[in-house]
This record gives structure tokens, C-alpha cells and sequence, in this order.
């Protein structure tokens, strides 16, 4: 395979420790981890000491002799006694820290996290930015190099479309969700990581002490896609960020598309084709062949059907593997069908408008 | 004739062997219908080494594709399947049924039993293992392939799963009768059928720590059971245990699942401890120091088990009392874990020690189990979990100690007791070459998956970012080195000693090995201690 | 019979000469859950193959206890097996505590802390509806987190669940004073209490079974009604199949008392099944406080 560089905010080649650590938790686990392991290893060195010196010394071959005691209380006590102590000292080490890690309180920023199979949607909540929302996917171009057996570049599996952004130095109380099965939310150099769960909240919180790119991944075996949804956080400054604030807003402003509004093939196409690259392209493959269990499109009886109505619903509910993708809007979502009606070798001329998608919806 | 096959075909019967016990049932129907612990055992012991091959060939499997980033060989759906089927089958399949059939075979013989108290349960307990295997191998071949959301099954991925869940499901049903039962079984044996004069205080300490882990068998086995009924009717009779959206919660299905899974790991280890605690004071030729304590840690890691679960839920999102809760319940493990480890160490210092193939692996384990004990607690300490969890540093210290832990125990126990079953020396060459060649492998194997961990490399992945990719390369050589040394152990140390090649063993083989078992001939005639022996004072010999 | 003893004398411990009934046994429960994995999965022939297998098991259980009695009246089993048997049979008591164990800890769960989370503050970014009431049903408020759930009426104590519990209370009492009149050699006293207990059993599963019409009939009550039908139906469910199968113990009991089996010394057979019995008792009292009442 490909060597790759070290990739700043990700992981480094060979890396032998945790993550450098970008908030205070994260230096504090750092430090944590160092006592343990110093402890572990000088028991550990003691115990195995002793043993080795031991097997060296009365060995038979040396012509050793075996003792005859095999009880002593006080030996006993004594180390039942000291690794108590040592174990109660390491449990104190840890209180503070579990206790910082779990106090979410006072947030300059809440950002709900949301699990999907498989990707990742982000809600601003609270603070500035509030009402901002978009999906952040893995670059299906990397997706398409892992079945190729090519993996490429720095950030390989890690490179997403849409970035979280954050302000630097501000409390970011992250609140996990999902919407399926169970995934969880990682980002190492933060120490962050939190399970999120269907049907329940759970947050978590970091304060980012720089400014950079920082990547984790989703853990928590969530179907075959698992591998496959990583996490971005870009953190900027305060400047950068209410500056990004800024044009998202202009963006979702200009996106949010009235469903009432009919629109013509070409215009369906070239917007279902980028939805289509964004959401579905994942499993169906950009030329829409499908893989195994997964339908191919190219030439599917059902999209090509007349009734329109089987598509969408369809794309609506899912079926078996196939998630439910209610979550896109119904411009997004006449785009997409619309397009895979006329991609590829499916030159049905059919087309499928936003009022179809709202009437199905019902 | 004990486990000795003969030479030609399994169902044939070896005469040279026989001539002593014209009881013997004969064929197929000696396997089939069996009723007698030792055979029992051989089956069991048998079972499990063909599981161990099962699900060592996923390993691979998982370890091929992992060699090199990108898919090369499997789509991530086989891939997830792959890690699922290997986590279930070892555990369940080879690691658990070793032990049972090291219990067959060795608690009658070390207490004086003439067999296992419910002998015709035993065989049942045996013979459902049959269709569970099969049907989890077999879910392979169900539409929408096997199960693919984990050992653990954490609902709601269960949820989505194909029919072969609900096999799945089953088999683990009929798999936990089996274990039920037979821990009944060992259970009565020890209590109610000790010869006379062996008192609870002076059993070996095999027999003490199956005592005690049939009892946890016993408390788990159903809390498992209904955790995956509980998925069952989720997924096919409309209940909502763990879906919110009718009141349900997935993390229930996680606390029900933990309860069963944390004392899990420790009935996969305990009758380890009970076997090494068996041959290292055979080899350093002096009694066990500590018996008294050793029971008592024994027990004290027992019932600490069921209150330290939700430490493999820190990032579940517990309230702060939780997880210091399980933090420091966790933690207390480690003293009566030492506790075992300190007599050991003590049993040996100032003996007169050899080193036979039983005792390198028992040092073996000593040294390796202990290293997995300690990344065990520094996995405790929550904090510290929320940065590992679901990285590879849980599969490093798991595999630690279970394959370093149990199966290295496992190891030392058949050459140690390999002698008695089948009459045969083993090739003492032969040993320290599969000693020494699954240490250095199983360490170039697992130990760089601690970086991998410490780096963020998730778990249950089928492919991973390049900065990853040398030491998986590096883990994957070990794995088939080990893969091969296994391979190595069947051939040239296994099947000799089954066909009876290789020198006769003595009655006693180990100069100063402690037992009621060293007082029977090797191998061991089809029947032993009809009549309950006589004991000396210290119930390790039979005067009459 | 055990190699090494001869005929008519009580071996020191009875070990059996080899048997077909175990690989049966695990034949049969290979049909059985073959049978019913395919089977709720939607293969026709699934319902042939469970329906097989229970008839292998059943039958092989049916040889298999009948070898054991042959056994046990000509007089094989030692005051040891005796022991073995009770000891079995106490574990295999605690095996079904955990059991339960695992539905009354779901129960608790739901109730203690799934529910009340899911209705908390935090919580109403995803279901503003929803109150955290117990049973998820009250007015005002959706009967689930999502709405999924039709309105249902709960199952109250009164007066069903009260009548039962009067019956199983009954019914242990009336098993004991047979166990006294099998003690005091009075069989025939005996086995008109047995009959009288397994009568009380029958009625009790009876009335489950009219409440369980009661309820998918009359209160809309069903598997599906969210995590209070998931609780409900498993626990009362699962104990109900637990009073069937203690009942079916107490009446083979029962036709074996009519054999002339069991003596006031010895009749392990009898005293297991009322351990059973009792058991499922304990197990109800447990229900009726907790599904029931609170
Ligand atoms: C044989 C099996 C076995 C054994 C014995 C253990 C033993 C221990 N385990 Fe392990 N564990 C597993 C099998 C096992 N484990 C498995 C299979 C998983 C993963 C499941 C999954 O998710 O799939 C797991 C996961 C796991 C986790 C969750 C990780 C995660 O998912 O995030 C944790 C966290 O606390 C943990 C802790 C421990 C501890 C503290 C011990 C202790 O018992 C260890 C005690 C021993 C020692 C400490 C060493 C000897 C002691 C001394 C020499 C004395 C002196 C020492 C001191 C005073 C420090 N284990
Ligand atoms: C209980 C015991 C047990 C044992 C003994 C093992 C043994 C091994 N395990 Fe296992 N493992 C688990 C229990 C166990 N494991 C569990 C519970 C999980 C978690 C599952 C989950 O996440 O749900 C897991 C997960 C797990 C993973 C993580 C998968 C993932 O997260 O995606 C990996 C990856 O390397 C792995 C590797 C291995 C290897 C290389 C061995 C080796 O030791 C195996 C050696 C044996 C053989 C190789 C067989 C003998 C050889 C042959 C039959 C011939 C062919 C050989 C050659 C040609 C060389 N295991
Ligand atoms: Cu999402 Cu794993
Ligand atoms: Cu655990």
C-alpha cells in the first residue's frame, strides 16, 4: 500500500501513545495513562523480578533443594493490604478527572451530533451559529479506493464533505443522538468520546486549546458501513468562525428550496446528481451498479417503473438494508430519484417533482 | 482405554489396550450414548480444539484482510460477520466446552468419584453443543450471511439483522442449557460425591475453582438467555425492550448483556487458575503456598464480578456516581488477582524447579495473563476507557488474557494431564517447541495492537487509515505464525499421543505432582473409583 | 446399569450403562430450533420441523424419566443419588431465579430509569410529547416515546390477578398437607390434595388465560403496547409457562403416588416438584407487587 505522512490532528505513523492532546482533559488522560503505566511496570518489574530471580536460583538443575512452607498470614496480609493501597491511590488519581469529564455545564456552544447510518448530521443548537445543520459524509472518493484495495493519501478513510467547525477556546458541549443503531463519537485529541444512541441524549464536552484539523471515527459497530464514518473538527478562531457563520447561513438561506416549486428535468438532474454522490453513491456506486446484496440501479425494474410512487417510497422507508432517508429534504429527494430515473442506461424521461415527494410523504 | 483412538479408523477399537475392561461399550455407540466422564471428556476436549480451529480460521480471516489497508478480500458485511462468528465461537465453542472437558475428565479423578453425578445429563450436556455449532456455523450459508452486530449483540443492530440472528439466538439458548446443565452437574459431583475423608479444605484447587465457576455459570447463563429472548420478541413479536420509541432502551440490552458478559470473562479464566495452581507446585516440588487464600480469592473474584459490569460502558454516558462506582469496584479486582499471582510466585520460590512443557506454559501464563491483567486496569480507571474504548486496546488486553490466560492454561493442562488420558508420553522437543513458538508469536501478534489502540484505531473495522498499516501488517505475520504453531501442536503432539505413539507413561510422570489421579494407572482404566478409595490425611493418596 | 455391581444390591453410586436418550434429546432440540428459526422467519416447513423436534423431545424425556423411575423403585439410587437429586434440583431452581431475574431487572430498569429519562428536559429535543408517566399510558400524553403505540388500558390487580394469588396461595397449602399425608403413609389422603393442588394450578392458568383474551380483547393490551406490554406480557407470560410446567410435574407426580411409588422416607420426586411448585409461587407474589400493583 501507499505510505502516508503523519497526518496533524490524526493519527501519526507508528504512533506508540495517545493523541497530543488539544484540551485539558486530554493532557490530564495523558497524565493518568503515564502514572499507570509507570505503576504497572514497576510492579510489574518487581513481581517478574522476583520470579525470574527465582527460577534461576532454585532450579533442580542447580541442585536446589525444595523449601518446606507453604502458609504465612502475615506475608498474606501484607499483600492483600499494599495493592489494596496501591488500587485505592489510583482510583483517587482518576475522581477529579472523571468528575471534570462529566460536567457539562456552562456551554458557550451546543452542537447536537446526530448518528446515521452511516454518517454524521450536525445541529447548531445554542450560541452563535444557532440554526445551522448540515451532513458530514466520508469523500465517497475514498470510499470508492477502499473497494479498489488502493488506499491513498494522508487523511485515507478520514476526509469528510462537511467539517464540524468550532471556535477555538470556547466550551463546545456536544450532544450525541442517532437515529438507527448505536454509534459513538470520537475525537482522541480531544478525549472525547460518547456513545450515541437512538431515542436518547447523551452529551459530552471539549474545550479546544488550538487551532487545526482534528479527525476521529465512529466506534461503535454500527453495520457494514462502520468504517466508514469518520468525524472532521475544524477549529478556528473566533474571527474565522463567526465568519464561517456568516456564509453558512447565506448558504442554507439560498438552499432552502420552496417544494412547491416545479422545476425542470435538467435542473432535477444536475441537483440529483450531487445528492446522489453525497448519500447514495456509497453503497449503490456512482455508476449505479450496485454491489452483493446491494440493488443495482442501472437498469432496476423498479426505478424504471412508470409508478413513480414505488421509488420514492421506497427511498422514503427503505427496505431490508436500505435505510429510510426521510431526513433529505423533498427538493433533495425528487432531485435524486429524478436523476437515477434518467442516469446511466435508464433513459426513462420520467420526473419526479418535490409536490410527488410531499404527497408521499402523507 | 481412555482417549487413546486407535490407530486405523476412530470407530475401530484398539484391543492392545482393552484387555482389562471387556465393559468398554464398543463403535460408534461408546461416543454416542456415552455415559461415562471420561469419554465425555475426550469429546469435549475434541469439540473444542476443532472450534478453536473454526474460529481461529476467521481470525485469520480477520487478519488477512486487515493486513494491508483497503479490502482485499472480503466486503465489510463478511468482515463484520467474521469478527462476530470468531468472537462467539471462542468463547462459547472452544474456550468454555476445553474447560468443561477438563472438568469431566479430571474432577472425578481428583475427588474420588466414580463418574460425574448425572452421568446420562452429562452426555446431554455434551451432545447439544452439536446442533448449537452447527447452527452458528451454518449461519454462514442463511440469507443475508451470519450474524454481523458483534459477540456482544448490542440491540438495535441485532434488530437489523437477517434470519440467521434468530439462529444465532437459538444456538446460544441451547448452548446455555448445555452449560447449565453441565455446571449442575460439576457442581453436585463436588459436593455430594467426594471420596471420604476429602474435605472441601483439601480438594485441589481445579476442583475449587470449577465449584466456583459453575456457581457463576449458574447465576449468568439465564440473565443471558433472557437478554437475547428479550431481542428475540423485539425482532419478531413486536415487544419494544429496546426501542425508545415504544419506552424501550438499547443500553438496558447492554447492562442486561454485561451482567451475564464481565462474569463471562472470569469462568473463562478461574478454571485456569485452578489448573495452574495444579502444576506449578508439581515442578517446583513443593506444596501450593497459600491454599486457604487461594480459595478465598478465588471467591472474592467471584462475587466481585457481579458488581463491576458497566465497566464496559463508560461511554454509554453514566451519571458521574456510576462510572466511580464501577471504577473503583473494578479496580478491587486486581488484589485478589495478585493475591493468586503472589502465591504462585511464592509456591516457587525456594522449590527445586523443573521445566517441563506444563510448567513453561504456566510460567507463561503467569508472565503474559499478568500483562493483560494490568492493561485490564488501566482500562478501568474510566477516564483513561473513554479514550480506549472500542479501540484496539480492549482487543490487545482481552486477547492477553484470554489467549495467553486461558488458552495457554488449556496448553499446559493437556500436557500435563495428557499422559493420564492417553498413557502416552508427549515429545518433551516437541512441547518446547510449541511453547516457545506461540509465545514469541502470540506476542508479535498482539502486543503492537496496544499502539494501535493508544493511536485510535477502532475496533471491529474492516479497513483503516495508512498511518495503521505497519503494525497490522506486523500483528497479521503473528497471527499466522500462531495459527501455524497450533496447526504444529495437533499434528506432532496431539494426534501421537491419541494414536499412542510415543513412550508409555508412568502412573506418576511428575516426580512430585500432588493427587488422586496420580493414583490410578495411566491411562486411566474406563472405570475408577467404584468404590470410594480410602484416603490418606492429606487426600492426596489412596491407602486401601 | 452400573458394570461393576451386582443384581439387587444398591450400588454406593449408581452410575447407568450407556443411553440413547441424550443424543436424542439433543437431536430433538436441533429439529426444534431449526424448526422455529426458519419458521418466524417465514419457511412454511419450519412449523414441521419444530413441531418434529418437540415430539423427539418430548418422547425421549417421557423414556428417559421412566428408565430413572424403573431405576429409582428397583431400588439403584443410594442415599447419595438422593442427595445428588436434591442438590440438582436447588440449582436448577436458582438458574430459574436469574431467569426471571433478567425480566424483573428489565422491568426495573424501564421503569426507574428509561422512562424518566426519555421524559426529561433533555430529552424533549427528541420527544416533546411524551411524559415520563408509568405504565406509559395516561392522559395527555402519548402512550410512547414516538407515538407508535395504540391506546391501551392496563391490566390492574383486581380481581383476576387477586383471585390467582389467592389460588396459588391455596395451592401451596393444600401441596403441603399432601407432602404431610405421604410423610404420615396416608396415600390416599394424599393423592385427593394432590389432585385438589393441580386443580387450583389448572384454574390459575385458566384465569391467565381469560385475562390474556381480556386483554388484546377488552383493553387493547398486547405484545406490541410498548415497554408496559413487553414487560407485562413476558413476565406473566414466561410464569405462566412455569405454573404449566410445575403442574404438569405435579400431576405425573400424582399418577405416581396412584402407583404405589414414593415412601415417607424417601420420595425425592415429590419434593422436587414441590420446590418447583413453590418456587413459581414466590415468583407470583414478586409479579403481583410489581406488575400489578406498583
Ligand atoms: C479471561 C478473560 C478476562 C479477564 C481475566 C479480564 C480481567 C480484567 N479485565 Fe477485561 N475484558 C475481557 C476479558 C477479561 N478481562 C474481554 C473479553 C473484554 C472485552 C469484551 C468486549 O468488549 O468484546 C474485556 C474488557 C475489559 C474492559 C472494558 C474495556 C472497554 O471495552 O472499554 C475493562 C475495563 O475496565 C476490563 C478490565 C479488566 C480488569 C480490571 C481485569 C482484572 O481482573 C485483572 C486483574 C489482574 C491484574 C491486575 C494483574 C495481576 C495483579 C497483580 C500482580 C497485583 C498487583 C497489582 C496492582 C496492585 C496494580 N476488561
Ligand atoms: C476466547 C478466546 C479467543 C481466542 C482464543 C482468540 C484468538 C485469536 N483472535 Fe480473537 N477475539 C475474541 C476472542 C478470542 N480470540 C473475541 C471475544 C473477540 C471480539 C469479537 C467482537 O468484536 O465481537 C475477538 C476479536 C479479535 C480481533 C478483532 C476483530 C475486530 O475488531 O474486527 C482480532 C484481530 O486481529 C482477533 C484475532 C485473533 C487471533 C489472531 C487469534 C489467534 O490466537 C487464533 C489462533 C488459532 C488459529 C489460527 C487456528 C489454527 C490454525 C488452523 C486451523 C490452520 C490455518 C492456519 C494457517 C495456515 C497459519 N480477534
Ligand atoms: Cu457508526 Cu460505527
Ligand atoms: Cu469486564
Amino acid at each position: 500500500a501507499a505510505a502516508a505522512g503523519d497526518l496533524p490532528g490524526g493519527p501519526k505513523n507508528n504512533q506508540l501513545d495517545l493523541h497530543d492532546p488539544v484540551t485539558r482533559i486530554a493532557s490530564d488522560i495523558q497524565v493518568l495513562h503515564y502514572f499507570m503505566l509507570v505503576v504497572c511496570v514497576v510492579i510489574f518489574v518487581a513481581v517478574f523480578g522476583v520470579m525470574f530471580y527465582s527460577i534461576f536460583k532454585h532450579r533442580k538443575s542447580r541442585g536446589a533443594k525444595p523449601a518446606n512452607f507453604h502458609e504465612s498470614v502475615i506475608v498474606e496480609i501484607a499483600w492483600t493490604i499494599v495493592p489494596f493501597a496501591i488500587v485505592i491511590v489510583m482510583g483517587m488519581a482518576a475522581t477529579r478527572t472523571v468528575v471534570a469529564m462529566k460536567d457539562t455545564s456552562n456551554a458557550d456552544l451546543t452542537i447536537k451530533t446526530t448518528g446515521y447510518q452511516w454518517k454524521w448530521g450536525y445541529d447548531y443548537l445554542k450560541g452563535e451559529g444557532e440554526g445551522i445543520g448540515f451532513m458530514s459524509t466520508l469523500d465517497v472518493s475514498q470510499r470508492l479506493l477502499s473497494d479498489q484495495a488502493k488506499p491513498a493519501g494522508d487523511n485515507y478513510l478520514l476526509k469528510v464533505d462537511n467539517p464540524l467547525v468550532v471556535p477555538v477556546n470556547k466550551k463546545i458541549r456536544i450532544i450525541t443522538t442517532a437515529n438507527d443503531v448505536i454509534h459513538a463519537w470520537m475525537v482522541p485529541a480531544f478525549a472525547v468520546k460518547q456513545d450515541a444512541i437512538p431515542g436518547f441524549v447523551r452529551d459530552a464536552w471539549f474545550r479546544a486549546e488550538k487551532t487545526g484539523d482534528f479527525y476521529g471515527q465512529c466506534v461503535e459497530l454500527c453495520g457494514k458501513e462502520h468504517a466508514y464514518m469518520p468525524i472532521h473538527v475544524k477549529v478556528v478562531s473566533q474571527a474565522e468562525y463567526t465568519a464561517w457563520v456568516d456564509s453558512k447561513k447565506k448558504e442554507i438561506a439560498a438552499k432552502a428550496d420552496d417544494p412547491s416549486k416545479t422545476w425542470t428535468l435538467d435542473e432535477l438532474i444536475t441537483r440529483g446528481q450531487k445528492v446522489y454522490a453525497a448519500n447514495c453513491a456509497v453503497c449503490h456506486k456512482p455508476d449505479g451498479s450496485g454491489a452483493g446484496p446491494i440493488k443495482a440501479l442501472d437498469g432496476s425494474a423498479v426505478v424504471k417503473d412508470a409508478d413513480k410512487l414505488k421509488e420514492i417510497g421506497i427511498v422514503l422507508n427503505g427496505k431490508g438494508g436500505m435505510p429510510a432517508w426521510k431526513t433529505l429534504s423533498d427538493t433533495e429527494l425528487a432531485a435524486v430519484i429524478s436523476y437515477t430515473k434518467n442516469a446511466w442506461s435508464n433513459k426513462t424521461n420520467q420526473i419526479v417533482q418535490p409536490a410527488d415527494v410531499v404527497a408521499a410523504r402523507k | 482405554m481412555s482417549a487413546v483412538l486407535p490407530p486405523h479408523a476412530a470407530h475401530d477399537h484398539d484391543h492392545a489396550h482393552d484387555h482389562h475392561d471387556h465393559h468398554a461399550p464398543h463403535g460408534w455407540r461408546r461416543w454416542l450414548f456415552a455415559t461415562n466422564h471420561k469419554d465425555i471428556g475426550t469429546m469435549y476436549l475434541l469439540f473444542s480444539f476443532a472450534m478453536l480451529m473454526i474460529g481461529g480460521v476467521l481470525a485469520l480471516c480477520i487478519r488477512a484482510e486487515l493486513f494491508q489497508p483497503g479490502l482485499q478480500f472480503f466486503n465489510p458485511e463478511l468482515f463484520n460477520s467474521f469478527t462476530t462468528m470468531h468472537g462467539l465461537i471462542m468463547v462459547f465453542g472452544a474456550i468454555m466446552p476445553a474447560f468443561v472437558g477438563f472438568a469431566n475428565w479430571m474432577i472425578p479423578l481428583q475427588i474420588g468419584a466414580s463418574d460425574m453425578a448425572f452421568a446420562r445429563m452429562n452426555n446431554l450436556s455434551f451432545w447439544l453443543l452439536i446442533p448449537a455449532a452447527t447452527m452458528l456455523v451454518a449461519s454462514f450459508f442463511m440469507p443475508g450471511g451470519a450474524p454481523a452486530a458483534g459477540w456482544t449483540l448490542y440491540a438495535p443492530l441485532t434488530l437489523q439483522m437477517g434470519p440467521s440472528m434468530d439462529a444465532g439466538i437459538f444456538a446460544m439458548h441451547i448452548m446455555g442449557a448445555s452449560s447449565i446443565m453441565g455446571s449442575i452437574n460439576i457442581i453436585v459431583t463436588i459436593l455430594n460425591m467426594r471420596a471420604p475423608g476429602m474435605t472441601l479444605m483439601k480438594m485441589p484447587l481445579f476442583a475449587w475453582t470449577w465449584l466456583i465457576t459453575a456457581y457463576l455459570l449458574i447465576a449468568v447463563m439465564p440473565v443471558l438467555a433472557g437478554a437475547i429472548t428479550m431481542t428475540l420478541t423485539d425482532r419478531h413479536f413486536g415487544t419494544s425492550f429496546f426501542s425508545p420509541a415504544g419506552g424501550g432502551d438499547p443500553v438496558m440490552y447492554q447492562h442486561i448483556f454485561w451482567f451475564f458478559g464481565h462474569p463471562e470473562v472470569y469462568i473463562m479464566i478461574l478454571p485456569a487458575f485452578g489448573i495452574v495452581s495444579a502444576i506449578i507446585p508439581a515442578f517446583a516440588r513443593k506444596r501450593l503456598f497459600g491454599y486457604t487464600s487461594m480459595v478465598y480469592a478465588t471467591a472474592s473474584i467471584a462475587i466481585l464480578s457481579f458488581i463491576v459490569w458497566a465497566h464496559h460502558m463508560y461511554v454509554t454516558g453514566m451519571p458521574v456516581t456510576g462510572q466511580l462506582f464501577f471504577m473503583y469496584a473494578t479496580m478491587l479486582i486486581a488484589v485478589p488477582t495478585g493475591v493468586k499471582i503472589f502465591n504462585w510466585i511464592a509456591t516457587m520460590w525456594r522449590g527445586s524447579m523443573t521445566f517441563e512443557t506444563p510448567m513453561l506454559f504456566a510460567i507463561g501464563f503467569l508472565f503474559v495473563f499478568t500483562m493483560g491483567g494490568f492493561t485490564g486496569l488501566i482500562l478501568a480507571m474510566a477516564p483513561i476507557d473513554i479514550q480506549l474504548q472500542d479501540t484496539y486496546y480492549v482487543v490487545a488486553h482481552f486477547h492477553y488474557v484470554l489467549v495467553a490466560g486461558s488458552l495457554y492454561a488449556l496448553f499446559a493442562g493437556v500436557y500435563y494431564w495428557g499422559p493420564k488420558w492417553t498413557g502416552v508420553m508427549y515429545s518433551e522437543v516437541r512441547g518446547k517447541i510449541h511453547f516457545w513458538g506461540s509465545l514469541i508469536f502470540f506476542n508479535v501478534t498482539f502486543f503492537p495492537m496496544h499502539f494501535l489502540g493508544l493511536a485510535g484505531m477502532p475496533r471491529r473495522y474492516a479497513d483503516y487509515p495508512l498511518q495503521f498499516t505497519d503494525f497490522n501488517a506486523l500483528a497479521t505475520i503473528g497471527a499466522f505464525g500462531f495459527g501455524l504453531m497450533q496447526v504444529y501442536f495437533f499434528l506432532f503432539v496431539c494426534v501421537p499421543m491419541m494414536r499412542g505413539k510415543g513412550e508409555p507413561a508412568p502412573q506418576k510422570p511428575w516426580e512430585a505432582a500432588e493427587g488422586l489421579e496420580w493414583e490410578i494407572p495411566s491411562p486411566a482404566p474406563f472405570h475408577t473409583f467404584e468404590t470410594p478409595p480410602k484416603l490418606d490425611a492429606t487426600a492426596t493418596k489412596v491407602i486401601g | 446399569m452400573s458394570a461393576a455391581t451386582p443384581q439387587g444390591v444398591t450400588p454406593y453410586y449408581f452410575v447407568p450403562s450407556p443411553s440413547r436418550h441424550p443424543a436424542m434429546a439433543a437431536f430433538g432440540l436441533f429439529l426444534v430450533i431449526l424448526g422455529a428459526g426458519q419458521w418466524i422467519n417465514g419457511a412454511d416447513w419450519g412449523k414441521w420441523s419444530l413441531a418434529a423436534g418437540l415430539l423427539v423431545w418430548l418422547s425421549t424425556l417421557y423414556f428417559w424419566f421412566r428408565d430413572a423411575i424403573g431405576e429409582s423403585e428397583s431400588g439403584l439410587y443410594s442415599e447419595r443419588v438422593d442427595a445428588s437429586y436434591r442438590w440438582s434440583m436447588s440449582w436448577f431452581i436458582f438458574s430459574e431465579v436469574m431467569f426471571f431475574a433478567a425480566f424483573f431487572g428489565a422491568l426495573y430498569w424501564a421503569r426507574v430509569f428509561a422512562i424518566p429519562m426519555l421524559g426529561d428536559l433533555d430529552h424533549q429535543v427528541l420527544w416533546p410529547d411524551f411524559r415520563a408517566v408509568w405504565p406509559s399510558v395516561s392522559p395527555g400524553a402519548t402512550a410512547s416515546p414516538a407515538d407508535i403505540v395504540e391506546p391501551f388500558r392496563i391490566m390492574g390487580p383486581w380481581p383476576i390477578p387477586t383471585i390467582n394469588t389467592c389460588i396459588l396461595l391455596t395451592s401451596g397449602a393444600t401441596l403441603t398437607i399432601a407432602h404431610h399425608a405421604v410423610i404420615a403413609n396416608e396415600r390416599s389422603k394424599a393423592i385427593l390434595w394432590m389432585w385438589i393442588t393441580v386443580a387450583l394450578g389448572i384454574t390459575f392458568v385458566g384465569f391467565q388465560a381469560y385475562e390474556y383474551i381480556h386483554a388484546y380483547r377488552d383493553l387493547n393490551l398486547k405484545l406490541s403496547s410498548g415497554i408496559y406490554g413487553s414487560t407485562f406480557f413476558l413476565l406473566t407470560g414466561f410464569h405462566g409457562f412455569h405454573v404449566f410446567v410445575g403442574m404438569l410435574m405435579l400431576v405425573f407426580i400424582t399418577l405416581r403416588l396412584m402407583k404405589g411409588h414414593f415412601t415417607p422416607e424417601r420420595h425425592f420426586g415429590f419434593e422436587g416438584a414441590a420446590w418447583y411448585w413453590h418456587f413459581v409461587d414466590v415468583v407470583w407474589l414478586g409479579l403481583y407487587f410489581l406488575v400489578y400493583w406498583l
